[in-house]
């Protein structure tokens, strides 16, 4: 899915795939942290978005 | 080729008076030039019905989706991999269809005739080995059948059916040489940016006639997302979003299970080249899990199944 979105043309790091257990919090907080500073650089996101 | 038309006629005879099969499913002449059509014999004396040239491009594995009784399929190499495809994904008993595998040279693409011909009608083709003989109002040509073969063709990898019940005619030899991945590496070597600009163009032609859909082999949900409207997972306009939506989901819903057959392709009416999206998928699934789909009765797409080993190094 991932591959093939890029290839497409959605910027790499928009999605982002992770496996975090309900016993995980730490790990779950480190995630979003680094999805949300990913996207940021990202900036807001054009494609795919309805005109 | 004659010569396969009358084996595929023989093998189709013995099959209905011996009674392994109701029904045969195979090619006849068309109405217009350059065309055949789907053709399902029950009766023997129908079996002069049957033609094999190089127009018989439709996938005929479509037909047997869903089907109850017993039937025997005239099928090239791409044909019978979607077969088996179906047959693994359980959507009729393998032991139900009989498969007829036929060789293939490979089959024409009618619009790269129609380009040629720019916009000269056909009135008379014949269809030889090496050769199309075509006839118009004011004019009358020859051309080399291999200059306008389907893409797909071009660089298919199994023209003799690997599975196949009964193979008609001898086999031909494969296609080693060409890279199928030709066109995807080419766009995977460019920026996202251009890939992104790339697909737009290319898909905002798009008219959502469903052409694709409906003439895919796999594509036998009996409720497609597309046409759900409870709830709706997209918007139904051509806008480019819903468009690339519909044919982003849909690649994925065929990936590792698409044996590049081309038939979405040739069914566009807006001449989309919908392959380099699907070649895509076919070559993640050979590169991230050694798959090819339609080679194996037993195997199951890697998609449709979770192994401890699959690669999964994008999660982080």
């Amino acid at each position: 899915m991932k591959d093939l979105l890029e290839y497409i043309g959605i910027e790499p790091g928009r999605v982002n795939f992770s496996w975090v257990s309900a016993a995980e919090g730490e790990k779950f907080a480190k995630v979003v942290t680094d999805v949300v500073k990913e996207v940021k650089t990202l900036g807001p996101a054009k494609r795919l978005v309805k005109r | 080729m004659e010569n396969i038309e009358n084996s595929i006629r023989e093998v189709a005879e013995k099959l209905l008076s011996e009674k392994k099969v109701d029904l045969i499913i195979g090619y006849e002449r068309g109405t217009l030039p350059l065309r055949t059509t789907p053709c399902f014999v029950d009766k023997v004396e129908d079996v002069q019905k049957l033609v094999w040239n190089a127009s018989c491009d439709a996938n005929l594995s479509k037909y047997v989706v869903g089907r109850k009784e017993k039937v025997g399929v005239v099928a090239k190499g791409c044909d019978a991999r979607l077969i088996a495809v179906c047959a693994v994904e359980k959507q009729f008993p393998r032991e139900n269809v009989v498969i007829m595998g036929v060789p293939c040279l490979g089959v024409i693409d009618r619009k790269k005739i129609e380009a040629k011909l720019e916009g000269k009608e056909v009135l008379e083709a014949v269809v030889e080995d090496e050769q199309i003989k075509v006839k118009g109002e004011s004019f009358e040509l020859v051309l080399p059948k291999n200059d306008f073969l389907c893409d797909s063709c071009l660089t298919c990898k199994h023209r003799n059916p690997p599975i196949h019940d009964v193979l008609v005619g001898e086999k031909v030899p494969e296609i080693t040489e060409a890279n199928e991945f030709a066109e995807v590496s080419s766009l995977e070597s460019k920026s996202v940016e251009e890939r992104w600009k790339h697909f737009e163009e290319e898909l905002s032609k798009c008219i959502r006639c469903y052409a694709c859909r409906n003439v895919c082999p796999l594509c036998y949900c009996k409720m497609c997302f597309v046409d759900q409207s409870m709830p709706a997972w997209f918007g139904k306009t051509n806008d480019l979003s819903d468009t690339m939506i519909y044919h982003i989901v849909r690649a994925f819903h065929v990936a590792g299970r698409c044996v590049d057959c081309g038939a979405c392709s040739r069914a566009c009416p807006m001449d989309i080249n919908l392959r380099e999206l699907m070649k895509k998928t076919e070559k993640i699934m050979k590169e991230r899990y050694g798959y090819e789909a339609g080679l194996s009765l037993e195997e199951v797409p890697p998609l449709g199944e979770f192994k401890m080993e699959d690669p999964q190094e994008f999660i982080k």
